[in-house]
Protein backbone atom coordinates (compact mmCIF):
# COMPACT_ATOMS: atom_id res chain seq x y z
CA UNK A 1 0.00 0.00 0.00
CA UNK A 2 2.76 2.38 0.90
CA UNK A 3 4.48 1.77 -2.25
CA UNK A 4 1.34 2.24 -4.12
CA UNK A 5 1.37 5.68 -2.82
CA UNK A 6 4.82 6.62 -3.59
CA UNK A 7 4.01 5.00 -7.31
CA UNK A 8 1.07 7.54 -7.50
CA UNK A 9 2.69 10.20 -5.85
CA UNK A 10 5.26 10.26 -8.59
CA UNK A 11 3.47 9.68 -11.78
CA UNK A 12 1.12 13.16 -10.21
CA UNK A 13 4.61 14.76 -10.27
CA UNK A 14 5.70 13.49 -13.52
CA UNK A 15 2.44 14.40 -15.38
CA UNK A 16 2.57 17.93 -13.91
CA UNK A 17 6.08 18.42 -14.95
CA UNK A 18 4.68 17.53 -18.05
CA UNK A 19 2.19 19.80 -18.16
CA UNK A 20 4.42 22.47 -17.18
CA UNK A 21 6.90 21.52 -19.80
CA UNK A 22 4.84 21.04 -22.30
CA UNK A 23 4.51 24.04 -24.13
CA UNK A 24 7.85 24.22 -24.89
CA UNK A 25 7.76 21.22 -27.30
CA UNK A 26 4.69 21.03 -28.46
CA UNK A 27 3.89 24.33 -30.12
CA UNK A 28 0.16 23.52 -31.91
CA UNK A 29 -2.24 25.00 -29.51
CA UNK A 30 -4.47 23.04 -30.72
CA UNK A 31 -3.64 20.47 -28.69
CA UNK A 32 -3.77 22.42 -25.60
CA UNK A 33 -7.53 23.41 -26.32
CA UNK A 34 -8.27 20.08 -26.98
CA UNK A 35 -5.73 18.75 -23.86
CA UNK A 36 -8.19 21.03 -21.58
CA UNK A 37 -11.58 19.50 -22.51
CA UNK A 38 -10.27 16.18 -21.75
CA UNK A 39 -8.78 16.99 -18.42
CA UNK A 40 -11.68 18.88 -17.77
CA UNK A 41 -13.83 15.67 -18.24
CA UNK A 42 -10.96 13.66 -15.89
CA UNK A 43 -12.48 16.54 -13.27
CA UNK A 44 -15.99 15.97 -13.87
CA UNK A 45 -16.32 12.17 -13.81
CA UNK A 46 -14.17 12.12 -11.02
CA UNK A 47 -16.05 14.02 -9.32
CA UNK A 48 -19.51 12.30 -10.26
CA UNK A 49 -17.74 8.76 -9.53
CA UNK A 50 -17.28 9.76 -5.77
CA UNK A 51 -21.17 9.80 -4.91
CA UNK A 52 -21.87 7.81 -7.99
CA UNK A 53 -19.29 4.99 -8.06
CA UNK A 54 -18.82 4.99 -4.57
CA UNK A 55 -22.08 5.40 -2.73
CA UNK A 56 -24.00 4.66 -5.85
CA UNK A 57 -26.35 7.74 -6.03
CA UNK A 58 -26.21 8.51 -9.24
CA UNK A 59 -26.65 12.66 -10.24
CA UNK A 60 -28.17 13.54 -13.00
CA UNK A 61 -27.22 17.52 -12.57
CA UNK A 62 -23.36 17.68 -12.85
CA UNK A 63 -23.86 20.12 -15.05
CA UNK A 64 -25.62 22.33 -12.29
CA UNK A 65 -22.32 22.00 -9.84
CA UNK A 66 -19.86 22.99 -13.33
CA UNK A 67 -22.37 25.89 -14.35
CA UNK A 68 -22.34 27.31 -10.92
CA UNK A 69 -18.57 26.86 -11.07
CA UNK A 70 -18.47 28.69 -14.62
CA UNK A 71 -20.56 31.55 -13.41
CA UNK A 72 -19.31 32.56 -9.93
CA UNK A 73 -15.12 31.90 -11.33
CA UNK A 74 -16.59 34.27 -14.17
CA UNK A 75 -18.28 37.02 -11.57
CA UNK A 76 -15.61 36.97 -9.45
CA UNK A 77 -13.29 38.26 -11.88
CA UNK A 78 -15.21 40.73 -14.28
CA UNK A 79 -17.08 42.06 -10.64
CA UNK A 80 -14.38 42.34 -8.19
CA UNK A 81 -11.09 41.56 -10.78
CA UNK A 82 -10.55 38.70 -8.46
CA UNK A 83 -8.14 36.25 -9.38
CA UNK A 84 -8.46 32.35 -11.05
CA UNK A 85 -7.27 31.08 -7.59
CA UNK A 86 -9.96 32.61 -5.77
CA UNK A 87 -12.60 32.02 -8.16
CA UNK A 88 -11.28 28.03 -8.36
CA UNK A 89 -11.69 28.08 -4.18
CA UNK A 90 -15.14 29.79 -4.15
CA UNK A 91 -16.41 27.64 -6.94
CA UNK A 92 -15.38 24.95 -4.69
CA UNK A 93 -16.84 25.70 -1.46
CA UNK A 94 -20.09 26.93 -3.94
CA UNK A 95 -20.56 23.31 -4.82
CA UNK A 96 -20.11 21.99 -1.66
CA UNK A 97 -22.91 23.85 -0.10
CA UNK A 98 -24.69 23.01 -3.37
CA UNK A 99 -24.13 19.66 -2.63
CA UNK A 100 -24.92 19.34 0.59
CA UNK A 101 -28.12 21.70 0.74
CA UNK A 102 -29.36 19.30 -1.95
CA UNK A 103 -28.19 16.19 -0.54
CA UNK A 104 -29.74 17.40 2.78
CA UNK A 105 -32.95 17.91 1.28
CA UNK A 106 -33.25 14.52 -0.66
CA UNK A 107 -31.26 12.52 0.89
CA UNK A 108 -33.29 11.31 3.74
CA UNK A 109 -36.24 10.00 1.65
CA UNK A 110 -34.66 7.68 -1.28
CA UNK A 111 -31.99 7.39 -4.15
CA UNK A 112 -34.22 8.25 -6.76
CA UNK A 113 -35.75 11.27 -5.29
CA UNK A 114 -32.09 12.39 -5.12
CA UNK A 115 -31.67 11.61 -8.74
CA UNK A 116 -34.96 13.62 -9.54
CA UNK A 117 -33.35 16.40 -7.54
CA UNK A 118 -30.39 16.70 -9.41
CA UNK A 119 -32.27 16.93 -12.91
CA UNK A 120 -34.83 19.96 -11.21
CA UNK A 121 -31.21 21.91 -10.15
CA UNK A 122 -30.10 21.86 -13.50
CA UNK A 123 -33.00 24.26 -14.93
CA UNK A 124 -33.36 25.56 -11.80
CA UNK A 125 -30.22 27.48 -11.77
CA UNK A 126 -29.60 27.74 -16.15
CA UNK A 127 -32.87 29.58 -15.35
CA UNK A 128 -31.71 32.16 -12.66
CA UNK A 129 -28.87 32.81 -14.63
CA UNK A 130 -30.94 33.03 -18.04
CA UNK A 131 -32.76 36.16 -15.91
CA UNK A 132 -30.35 37.41 -13.97
CA UNK A 133 -28.75 41.04 -15.71
CA UNK A 134 -25.85 41.28 -13.70
CA UNK A 135 -24.52 37.49 -14.84
CA UNK A 136 -25.13 38.78 -18.77
CA UNK A 137 -28.67 36.84 -19.05
CA UNK A 138 -29.10 34.74 -21.77
CA UNK A 139 -26.76 37.03 -24.18
CA UNK A 140 -23.82 35.88 -21.59
CA UNK A 141 -20.69 37.30 -20.94
CA UNK A 142 -17.35 38.57 -22.27
CA UNK A 143 -14.58 37.66 -19.65
CA UNK A 144 -11.26 38.95 -20.87
CA UNK A 145 -9.03 37.35 -18.49
CA UNK A 146 -5.38 39.08 -17.65
CA UNK A 147 -2.45 37.92 -19.37
CA UNK A 148 -1.00 34.52 -18.52
CA UNK A 149 2.19 34.26 -16.51
CA UNK A 150 5.11 34.13 -19.04
CA UNK A 151 6.64 31.15 -17.97
CA UNK A 152 2.92 29.08 -18.94
CA UNK A 153 3.74 29.82 -22.74
CA UNK A 154 0.23 31.53 -23.83
CA UNK A 155 -3.51 31.73 -22.20
CA UNK A 156 -4.65 28.17 -23.89
CA UNK A 157 -1.41 26.78 -22.28
CA UNK A 158 -2.05 28.50 -18.88
CA UNK A 159 -5.55 27.46 -18.32
CA UNK A 160 -4.72 23.69 -19.72
CA UNK A 161 -2.14 23.69 -16.65
CA UNK A 162 -4.49 24.74 -14.66
CA UNK A 163 -6.85 22.35 -14.72
CA UNK A 164 -4.16 19.47 -14.48
CA UNK A 165 -3.43 20.94 -11.09
CA UNK A 166 -7.50 20.55 -10.54
CA UNK A 167 -7.11 17.44 -12.11
CA UNK A 168 -4.54 15.90 -9.97
CA UNK A 169 -5.84 17.06 -7.06
CA UNK A 170 -9.08 15.74 -7.60
CA UNK A 171 -8.11 12.49 -8.67
CA UNK A 172 -5.79 12.24 -5.01
CA UNK A 173 -8.05 13.51 -3.16
CA UNK A 174 -10.69 10.54 -4.97
CA UNK A 175 -8.22 7.74 -4.73
CA UNK A 176 -7.52 8.49 -0.98
CA UNK A 177 -11.39 8.78 -0.37
CA UNK A 178 -11.59 4.65 -1.70
CA UNK A 179 -9.29 3.41 0.10
CA UNK A 180 -10.19 4.94 3.42
CA UNK A 181 -12.69 4.19 5.91
CA UNK A 182 -14.79 7.15 4.19
CA UNK A 183 -14.93 4.97 0.64
CA UNK A 184 -15.31 1.63 2.58
CA UNK A 185 -18.19 3.27 4.33
CA UNK A 186 -19.91 4.89 1.41
CA UNK A 187 -19.23 1.36 -0.49
CA UNK A 188 -21.43 -0.38 2.31
CA UNK A 189 -23.60 2.28 1.85
CA UNK A 190 -23.93 1.10 -1.95
CA UNK A 191 -24.67 -2.72 -0.71
CA UNK A 192 -26.94 -1.96 1.29
CA UNK A 193 -27.82 1.20 3.73
CA UNK A 194 -29.48 -0.24 6.56
CA UNK A 195 -26.89 -3.40 6.53
CA UNK A 196 -24.13 -0.58 6.84
CA UNK A 197 -26.08 1.92 9.20
CA UNK A 198 -26.50 -1.34 11.38
CA UNK A 199 -22.98 -1.93 11.38
CA UNK A 200 -22.29 1.11 13.00
CA UNK A 201 -21.63 3.66 9.72
CA UNK A 202 -23.37 7.39 9.89
CA UNK A 203 -24.95 6.83 6.50
CA UNK A 204 -26.32 10.17 6.25
CA UNK A 205 -23.60 12.43 7.23
CA UNK A 206 -21.34 9.74 4.88
CA UNK A 207 -23.59 10.87 1.70
CA UNK A 208 -23.70 14.24 2.99
CA UNK A 209 -19.47 14.31 3.16
CA UNK A 210 -19.73 12.34 -0.41
CA UNK A 211 -22.40 14.66 -2.09
CA UNK A 212 -20.45 18.17 -0.72
CA UNK A 213 -17.21 16.44 -2.13
CA UNK A 214 -18.40 15.68 -5.44
CA UNK A 215 -20.06 18.99 -6.02
CA UNK A 216 -17.07 20.62 -4.56
CA UNK A 217 -14.90 19.11 -7.85
CA UNK A 218 -17.31 18.94 -10.28
CA UNK A 219 -17.84 23.21 -9.64
CA UNK A 220 -14.03 23.42 -9.08
CA UNK A 221 -14.07 21.81 -13.27
CA UNK A 222 -15.95 24.82 -13.93
CA UNK A 223 -14.16 27.26 -12.67
CA UNK A 224 -11.12 28.05 -15.63
CA UNK A 225 -13.72 27.51 -17.93
CA UNK A 226 -14.53 31.20 -18.68
CA UNK A 227 -10.66 32.20 -18.96
CA UNK A 228 -10.82 28.74 -21.73
CA UNK A 229 -13.50 30.17 -23.95
CA UNK A 230 -13.45 34.09 -22.57
CA UNK A 231 -17.00 33.91 -22.78
CA UNK A 232 -19.94 32.15 -20.95
CA UNK A 233 -23.54 31.68 -21.78
CA UNK A 234 -25.95 29.59 -19.81
CA UNK A 235 -26.52 27.18 -22.49
CA UNK A 236 -23.22 25.72 -22.51
CA UNK A 237 -22.51 26.17 -19.39
CA UNK A 238 -25.36 24.23 -17.97
CA UNK A 239 -25.11 21.78 -21.22
CA UNK A 240 -26.83 18.68 -21.65
CA UNK A 241 -24.02 16.72 -22.23
CA UNK A 242 -22.16 17.75 -19.57
CA UNK A 243 -24.74 15.28 -17.12
CA UNK A 244 -24.57 13.06 -19.90
CA UNK A 245 -20.82 12.63 -19.78
CA UNK A 246 -20.66 13.00 -16.15
CA UNK A 247 -22.46 9.59 -15.56
CA UNK A 248 -21.04 7.89 -19.52
CA UNK A 249 -17.23 8.61 -18.65
CA UNK A 250 -16.91 6.49 -15.17
CA UNK A 251 -19.44 3.93 -16.24
CA UNK A 252 -17.21 3.05 -19.19
CA UNK A 253 -14.06 2.92 -17.80
CA UNK A 254 -15.80 1.65 -14.16
CA UNK A 255 -17.40 3.37 -10.67
CA UNK A 256 -15.00 1.57 -8.57
CA UNK A 257 -12.02 2.61 -8.75
CA UNK A 258 -10.31 6.41 -9.01
CA UNK A 259 -8.92 4.93 -12.15
CA UNK A 260 -11.81 4.27 -14.25
CA UNK A 261 -12.99 7.93 -14.57
CA UNK A 262 -9.89 8.46 -15.90
CA UNK A 263 -9.85 5.81 -18.34
CA UNK A 264 -13.64 6.62 -19.01
CA UNK A 265 -13.07 10.50 -19.47
CA UNK A 266 -9.59 10.21 -21.89
CA UNK A 267 -11.61 7.78 -24.17
CA UNK A 268 -14.38 9.39 -24.66
CA UNK A 269 -13.53 12.76 -24.64
CA UNK A 270 -10.71 12.52 -27.23
CA UNK A 271 -13.32 10.57 -29.18
CA UNK A 272 -15.34 13.43 -29.02
CA UNK A 273 -12.74 15.84 -29.85
CA UNK A 274 -11.59 14.30 -32.99
CA UNK A 275 -15.55 13.23 -33.97
CA UNK A 276 -16.01 17.50 -33.61
CA UNK A 277 -13.03 18.22 -36.19
CA UNK A 278 -13.43 15.01 -38.54
CA UNK A 279 -17.60 14.46 -38.47
CA UNK A 280 -19.73 16.91 -37.01
CA UNK A 281 -19.65 18.27 -33.40
CA UNK A 282 -23.63 17.41 -33.54
CA UNK A 283 -22.95 14.13 -33.65
CA UNK A 284 -21.11 14.26 -29.76
CA UNK A 285 -24.27 13.61 -28.18
CA UNK A 286 -25.66 10.58 -30.03
CA UNK A 287 -22.12 9.38 -29.98
CA UNK A 288 -22.04 9.33 -25.67
CA UNK A 289 -25.62 8.33 -26.26
CA UNK A 290 -24.91 5.00 -28.25
CA UNK A 291 -21.96 4.18 -26.34
CA UNK A 292 -23.39 4.46 -22.65
CA UNK A 293 -26.04 2.43 -24.00
CA UNK A 294 -23.23 -0.36 -25.04
CA UNK A 295 -21.62 -0.17 -22.07
CA UNK A 296 -24.88 -0.39 -19.81
CA UNK A 297 -25.37 -3.28 -21.95
CA UNK A 298 -22.79 -5.35 -22.31
CA UNK A 299 -20.40 -4.05 -19.81
CA UNK A 300 -22.19 -2.32 -16.73
CA UNK A 301 -19.21 -2.44 -14.85
CA UNK A 302 -16.77 -0.46 -16.84
CA UNK A 303 -13.62 -1.32 -19.02
CA UNK A 304 -11.76 -1.89 -15.86
CA UNK A 305 -14.90 -4.65 -14.57
CA UNK A 306 -13.93 -6.50 -17.91
CA UNK A 307 -10.47 -6.72 -17.27
CA UNK A 308 -11.07 -7.89 -13.72
CA UNK A 309 -12.87 -10.41 -14.94
CA UNK A 310 -11.02 -11.70 -18.16
CA UNK A 311 -8.14 -12.14 -15.69
CA UNK A 312 -10.26 -13.97 -13.05
CA UNK A 313 -11.28 -16.60 -16.11
CA UNK A 314 -7.98 -17.09 -17.17
CA UNK A 315 -6.87 -17.71 -13.46
CA UNK A 316 -9.22 -20.47 -12.75
CA UNK B 1 -30.86 -5.78 38.15
CA UNK B 2 -30.30 -3.69 35.19
CA UNK B 3 -31.81 -4.92 32.12
CA UNK B 4 -30.66 -5.40 29.07
CA UNK B 5 -33.12 -4.24 26.67
CA UNK B 6 -36.50 -2.85 28.08
CA UNK B 7 -38.72 -1.95 25.90
CA UNK B 8 -42.53 -0.16 27.09
CA UNK B 9 -45.79 0.16 25.33
CA UNK B 10 -44.10 0.00 21.77
CA UNK B 11 -46.64 0.59 19.38
CA UNK B 12 -45.64 1.12 15.13
CA UNK B 13 -48.78 1.43 13.10
CA UNK B 14 -48.10 1.32 8.95
CA UNK B 15 -50.66 3.76 7.52
CA UNK B 16 -54.35 2.19 9.18
CA UNK B 17 -52.63 -0.84 9.66
CA UNK B 18 -51.34 -1.40 13.03
CA UNK B 19 -48.60 -4.04 13.22
CA UNK B 20 -47.22 -3.77 16.49
CA UNK B 21 -47.84 -3.14 19.90
CA UNK B 22 -48.69 -1.79 22.89
CA UNK B 23 -45.76 -4.11 23.57
CA UNK B 24 -43.71 -4.82 27.21
CA UNK B 25 -40.73 -6.47 26.74
CA UNK B 26 -37.53 -7.00 28.91
CA UNK B 27 -34.06 -8.73 28.12
CA UNK B 28 -32.02 -9.52 31.23
CA UNK B 29 -27.95 -9.78 30.98
CA UNK B 30 -26.92 -12.77 28.99
CA UNK B 31 -30.20 -13.98 28.22
CA UNK B 32 -31.04 -16.21 25.35
CA UNK B 33 -34.33 -15.11 24.44
CA UNK B 34 -36.66 -16.90 21.66
CA UNK B 35 -39.21 -15.11 19.39
CA UNK B 36 -41.76 -17.38 17.86
CA UNK B 37 -44.73 -16.09 15.79
CA UNK B 38 -46.54 -16.47 12.34
CA UNK B 39 -45.50 -14.17 9.57
CA UNK B 40 -46.59 -11.25 9.84
CA UNK B 41 -47.16 -11.07 13.44
CA UNK B 42 -44.50 -8.25 13.97
CA UNK B 43 -41.36 -10.08 14.72
CA UNK B 44 -39.01 -7.80 12.17
CA UNK B 45 -41.03 -4.40 13.27
CA UNK B 46 -39.93 -5.21 16.81
CA UNK B 47 -36.56 -5.87 15.85
CA UNK B 48 -36.60 -2.47 13.77
CA UNK B 49 -37.92 -0.79 16.85
CA UNK B 50 -35.23 -1.85 18.44
CA UNK B 51 -32.17 -1.19 16.56
CA UNK B 52 -33.75 2.50 15.21
CA UNK B 53 -34.33 1.43 11.55
CA UNK B 54 -37.77 1.77 12.44
CA UNK B 55 -39.43 4.94 14.64
CA UNK B 56 -41.78 3.58 17.17
CA UNK B 57 -45.09 5.76 17.15
CA UNK B 58 -45.19 5.66 20.83
CA UNK B 59 -43.26 3.94 23.23
CA UNK B 60 -39.56 3.84 25.20
CA UNK B 61 -36.41 1.81 24.54
CA UNK B 62 -34.15 1.52 27.10
CA UNK B 63 -30.54 -0.22 26.63
CA UNK B 64 -28.46 -0.86 29.70
CA UNK B 65 -30.50 1.32 31.88
CA UNK B 66 -29.90 4.02 29.16
CA UNK B 67 -33.32 5.56 27.09
CA UNK B 68 -32.11 5.11 23.38
CA UNK B 69 -35.44 5.90 22.30
CA UNK B 70 -33.69 8.49 20.05
CA UNK B 71 -30.77 7.42 18.55
CA UNK B 72 -30.16 6.90 15.53
CA UNK B 73 -29.57 2.91 14.04
CA UNK B 74 -25.71 3.41 14.15
CA UNK B 75 -25.46 5.20 17.14
CA UNK B 76 -27.53 1.88 18.87
CA UNK B 77 -25.17 -0.48 16.84
CA UNK B 78 -21.88 1.40 18.48
CA UNK B 79 -23.42 0.89 21.77
CA UNK B 80 -23.35 -2.50 21.92
CA UNK B 81 -26.98 -3.78 19.92
CA UNK B 82 -26.32 -5.77 16.73
CA UNK B 83 -28.27 -7.48 14.70
CA UNK B 84 -28.19 -10.32 11.33
CA UNK B 85 -30.46 -9.41 8.59
CA UNK B 86 -33.22 -12.22 7.60
CA UNK B 87 -31.86 -11.81 4.02
CA UNK B 88 -28.34 -12.09 4.24
CA UNK B 89 -26.88 -8.38 3.62
CA UNK B 90 -23.66 -8.76 2.60
CA UNK B 91 -21.63 -5.78 1.37
CA UNK B 92 -21.14 -6.55 -2.05
CA UNK B 93 -17.98 -5.60 -4.13
CA UNK B 94 -16.23 -6.01 -0.82
CA UNK B 95 -14.25 -8.96 0.28
CA UNK B 96 -15.21 -11.57 3.08
CA UNK B 97 -12.06 -9.28 5.27
CA UNK B 98 -13.10 -5.82 4.37
CA UNK B 99 -16.94 -6.63 4.96
CA UNK B 100 -15.73 -7.15 9.03
CA UNK B 101 -13.52 -3.57 8.67
CA UNK B 102 -16.53 -1.92 7.93
CA UNK B 103 -17.76 -1.68 11.55
CA UNK B 104 -14.49 -1.66 13.08
CA UNK B 105 -14.01 1.21 10.98
CA UNK B 106 -16.73 2.96 12.33
CA UNK B 107 -16.07 1.88 16.16
CA UNK B 108 -13.61 3.73 18.45
CA UNK B 109 -10.50 2.33 20.07
CA UNK B 110 -10.15 -0.27 17.77
CA UNK B 111 -6.48 -0.85 17.19
CA UNK B 112 -4.99 -3.86 14.63
CA UNK B 113 -8.48 -4.11 12.40
CA UNK B 114 -7.35 -6.57 10.18
CA UNK B 115 -6.03 -8.81 13.52
CA UNK B 116 -9.57 -8.53 14.65
CA UNK B 117 -11.72 -8.88 11.65
CA UNK B 118 -9.61 -11.99 11.17
CA UNK B 119 -9.90 -13.35 14.61
CA UNK B 120 -13.72 -12.51 13.97
CA UNK B 121 -13.50 -14.85 10.74
CA UNK B 122 -12.08 -17.66 12.48
CA UNK B 123 -14.58 -17.45 15.49
CA UNK B 124 -16.95 -18.28 12.84
CA UNK B 125 -15.39 -20.54 11.01
CA UNK B 126 -14.81 -18.17 7.81
CA UNK B 127 -10.99 -17.17 8.04
CA UNK B 128 -9.94 -19.53 5.04
CA UNK B 129 -12.23 -16.82 2.47
CA UNK B 130 -11.01 -13.68 4.35
CA UNK B 131 -9.74 -12.51 1.04
CA UNK B 132 -12.67 -13.66 -1.61
CA UNK B 133 -15.48 -11.17 -2.54
CA UNK B 134 -18.36 -11.79 -0.49
CA UNK B 135 -20.48 -12.76 -3.31
CA UNK B 136 -19.22 -15.63 -3.88
CA UNK B 137 -20.45 -16.94 -0.78
CA UNK B 138 -22.81 -19.64 -0.05
CA UNK B 139 -25.54 -19.79 2.06
CA UNK B 140 -24.27 -20.70 5.16
CA UNK B 141 -21.34 -18.60 4.40
CA UNK B 142 -23.02 -15.46 3.75
CA UNK B 143 -25.15 -16.24 7.41
CA UNK B 144 -21.39 -16.73 9.51
CA UNK B 145 -20.73 -13.24 7.62
CA UNK B 146 -23.98 -11.78 8.35
CA UNK B 147 -22.79 -13.16 12.47
CA UNK B 148 -19.32 -12.10 12.52
CA UNK B 149 -20.47 -8.70 10.96
CA UNK B 150 -22.87 -8.22 13.81
CA UNK B 151 -20.03 -9.23 16.10
CA UNK B 152 -17.59 -6.83 15.06
CA UNK B 153 -18.96 -4.10 17.29
CA UNK B 154 -18.30 -6.33 20.09
CA UNK B 155 -22.28 -5.99 20.92
CA UNK B 156 -23.75 -7.02 24.39
CA UNK B 157 -27.27 -7.71 22.60
CA UNK B 158 -27.18 -9.99 19.00
CA UNK B 159 -30.79 -10.19 17.45
CA UNK B 160 -30.41 -13.40 15.09
CA UNK B 161 -33.52 -12.28 12.89
CA UNK B 162 -34.00 -16.18 11.35
CA UNK B 163 -30.05 -16.70 10.74
CA UNK B 164 -31.03 -20.25 10.18
CA UNK B 165 -33.76 -20.17 7.17
CA UNK B 166 -33.13 -22.21 4.49
CA UNK B 167 -30.68 -24.53 6.17
CA UNK B 168 -29.77 -27.91 6.24
CA UNK B 169 -30.00 -29.79 9.95
CA UNK B 170 -26.08 -29.73 10.41
CA UNK B 171 -25.67 -26.48 9.39
CA UNK B 172 -28.31 -25.21 12.05
CA UNK B 173 -26.19 -27.19 14.37
CA UNK B 174 -23.08 -25.33 13.56
CA UNK B 175 -24.62 -21.92 13.53
CA UNK B 176 -26.62 -22.75 16.88
CA UNK B 177 -22.93 -23.79 18.11
CA UNK B 178 -21.63 -20.40 17.35
CA UNK B 179 -24.27 -18.47 18.90
CA UNK B 180 -24.22 -20.97 22.40
CA UNK B 181 -20.61 -19.98 22.14
CA UNK B 182 -21.16 -16.35 22.15
CA UNK B 183 -23.95 -16.02 24.35
CA UNK B 184 -21.22 -18.22 26.78
CA UNK B 185 -18.93 -15.29 26.02
CA UNK B 186 -21.38 -12.77 28.03
CA UNK B 187 -24.10 -11.28 25.06
CA UNK B 188 -27.72 -11.54 25.65
CA UNK B 189 -28.97 -13.08 22.32
CA UNK B 190 -32.66 -12.76 20.58
CA UNK B 191 -33.53 -15.25 18.09
CA UNK B 192 -36.47 -14.60 15.63
CA UNK B 193 -36.87 -18.57 14.27
CA UNK B 194 -39.41 -20.31 12.34
CA UNK B 195 -37.24 -22.99 12.65
CA UNK B 196 -38.57 -24.32 16.06
CA UNK B 197 -36.55 -27.33 17.44
CA UNK B 198 -33.64 -25.00 16.78
CA UNK B 199 -35.49 -21.57 18.59
CA UNK B 200 -37.13 -24.12 21.62
CA UNK B 201 -33.49 -25.50 22.22
CA UNK B 202 -31.79 -22.55 22.63
CA UNK B 203 -33.67 -20.12 24.39
CA UNK B 204 -34.28 -20.30 28.22
CA UNK B 205 -37.64 -17.90 27.88
CA UNK B 206 -39.54 -17.89 24.45
CA UNK B 207 -42.22 -15.22 23.72
CA UNK B 208 -44.76 -15.73 21.13
CA UNK B 209 -46.25 -12.74 18.80
CA UNK B 210 -49.49 -12.72 16.81
CA UNK B 211 -50.80 -9.69 14.89
CA UNK B 212 -48.41 -7.53 16.65
CA UNK B 213 -49.36 -8.41 20.38
CA UNK B 214 -47.16 -10.80 22.86
CA UNK B 215 -49.72 -13.77 23.56
CA UNK B 216 -47.72 -15.85 25.17
CA UNK B 217 -44.16 -15.81 27.14
CA UNK B 218 -42.57 -18.62 29.04
CA UNK B 219 -40.11 -21.13 29.12
CA UNK B 220 -39.43 -23.62 25.42
CA UNK B 221 -41.67 -26.64 26.79
CA UNK B 222 -44.37 -23.63 28.48
CA UNK B 223 -45.25 -22.32 24.82
CA UNK B 224 -45.06 -25.80 23.08
CA UNK B 225 -48.20 -26.93 25.33
CA UNK B 226 -49.68 -23.29 25.47
CA UNK B 227 -53.07 -23.54 24.09
CA UNK B 228 -53.26 -20.04 22.46
CA UNK B 229 -49.40 -20.36 20.35
CA UNK B 230 -51.08 -23.57 19.05
CA UNK B 231 -53.77 -22.38 18.23
CA UNK B 232 -52.16 -19.58 16.43
CA UNK B 233 -49.67 -22.00 14.98
CA UNK B 234 -51.97 -24.58 14.03
CA UNK B 235 -55.44 -22.91 13.87
CA UNK B 236 -58.70 -24.64 15.93
CA UNK B 237 -58.48 -27.84 16.23
CA UNK B 238 -61.82 -28.15 17.88
CA UNK B 239 -63.56 -29.92 14.52
CA UNK B 240 -61.97 -33.07 14.73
Amino acid sequence: MKRNNLIFALGAILILLAGFFAPSIVTNPFYFFAGYVIVQYIVIATGWNVLGGYAGYINFGAAAFFGSGVYLSAFLFNAFGLPLWVGIIGAAALGAILGLAMGYLTLQIQGVYFAIATLGLVIVLETIVHNLPGLGGARGMAVYGPAPPEWSGGPVQYVFFVILIIAVACVALARWIEHSWVGRGLRAVRASEDAAECSGVPTLKLKLVACSISGAMLAAAGAPYPFYTNFVEPVTAFSLLIGLNAIAMPLIGGTRSWAGPIIGAIILASAQQIATVTISSELNILFVGVVLIAFVALAPNGLLGLAKRKSAGTAQ
Amino acid sequence: MTTALSLRNIEKSFGVFKALGPVDLDLNPNERLGIIGPNGAGKTTLINCITGVLKPDNGTVHFMGKDISHLLPHERARLGIARSFQIPRPFIGMSVLENLLVPLDYKHNVHNKEQRALELLQSVGLHTRAQDPSGSLSQLELRKLELARALASDPKVLIADEAMAGLSDTEIDEVLDILMKLNESGVAIIMIEHIMHAVMRFSQRVVCFDTGQLIAAGTANEIANNETVQKVYFGEQTHH
